[in-house]
């Protein structure tokens, strides 16, 4: 599977690790709902540096789209709420 | 739906726009093209205006050092004339200038990372295009139109994920560029009014200090003088 992390670059991930993936992302759903922004920022780099550590970095020169998205490490407690509101995280 | 999930709707529908609405497969080849070159153009205009940024907080950063170091030495001053109250104010002054001072270095220590993560998109983005550039010649070159249809959306799309992810850190780095233009304006207007300290009278306290230390300077000359003349009247008798 594909991974990019915003602002980092795209990774290919085994599918192995899709279950401790969705763990974190559930974990995630929770503390935004919740407001935690503590904890929201630890699941963030988590997921970001299981990623890196698991996962084979692509070469910037290939091309192809991205199975899995994971927003840039500081992203903040409001912006991650905007993503859930449906706002668009970003205008334009 | 899942965080990440919900960040890749958010993805996709920038990268849709990014797109627009792919009709001729060899047309969209080069509109993409033509947007990646211009997106290209536009990190570096945000690297420009991150550096350039970040050289005026620099420069912000020594008129507060300056203001903070006059600051110090009027204290002083204002010690040796035997006004204490005088020296508090002044050290009450450099102590509201430390805080704005702290706030400074992490402005720019922000605004350093900025720079690092725009450059580093930078050259993501330039290898990326580059190879675009290759594979959309050889798509045009080598397949039918059917055939490159597949190659061609598949391109597409991933160079346009690619340039949703870039616009979005130049969009950032623009909104914090913004932020720290108006918080600056903010400092440099308190450089301006009043904590700038003079002796040639610029400010008040510092007013003060001159008078002062010059009061001080003519008690002192007073004594030596009286001291001296108490010497020859003595001498004479």
């Amino acid at each position: 599977m594909i991974i990019r992390i915003l602002g980092i670059g795209q990774f290919r991930l085994d599918d192995q690790h899709i279950d401790s993936l969705n763990k974190i992302d559930n974990k995630i759903v929770e503390q935004v709902s919740k407001g935690k922004e503590k904890e929201f920022r630890k699941s963030l780099a988590k997921i970001i540096s299981m990623i890196q550590e698991k996962g084979e970095p692509i070469d910037p020169a290939e091309i192809f789209p991205s199975d899995i998205i994971v927003p840039p490490a500081d992203m903040t407690l409001e912006e991650a709420k905007k993503v859930f509101s449906g706002d668009g995280l970003i205008k334009g | 739906m899942g965080f990440l999930d919900r960040m890749s709707t958010v993805v996709q529908a920038r990268m849709e726009k990014i797109m627009g609405r792919m009709e001729d497969p060899r047309e969209t080849l080069d509109l993409s093209y033509e947007k990646q070159l211009k997106l290209l153009q536009d990190v570096k205009r945000g690297v420009a205006e991150v550096t350039t940024s970040k050289k005026r907080m620099e420069m912000q950063k020594a008129k507060l050092q300056m203001n903070l170091d006059k600051l110090d030495s009027q204290a002083k001053d204002a010690l040796q004339a035997g006004r204490e109250d005088l020296a508090r104010k002044a050290l009450e002054n450099k102590s509201a200038l430390q805080g704005q001072m702290q706030t400074l270095d992490q402005q720019i220590a922000d605004l350093v990372e900025q720079q690092q993560k725009l450059v580093a998109a930078e050259s993501r983005l330039a290898t990326k295009v580059e190879s675009f550039r290759t594979k959309k010649e050889s798509i045009k070159a080598q397949y039918s139109a059917a055939e490159a249809q597949v190659r061609i959306t598949e391109s597409v799309t991933g160079i346009s994920e690619e340039m949703a992810d870039v616009g979005m850190a130049v969009q950032k780095a623009e909104e914090k560029t913004e932020n720290m233009k108006a918080r600056s304006a903010a400092l440099d207007d308190l450089l301006e009014a009043g904590t700038i300290t003079d002796y040639s009278g610029g400010d008040e306290l510092g007013r003060e200090i001159a008078q002062a230390k010059a009061k001080s300077s003519v008690d002192d000359d007073l004594a030596r003088m009286k001291a001296e003349m108490n010497i020859q009247i003595k001498e004479l008798k």
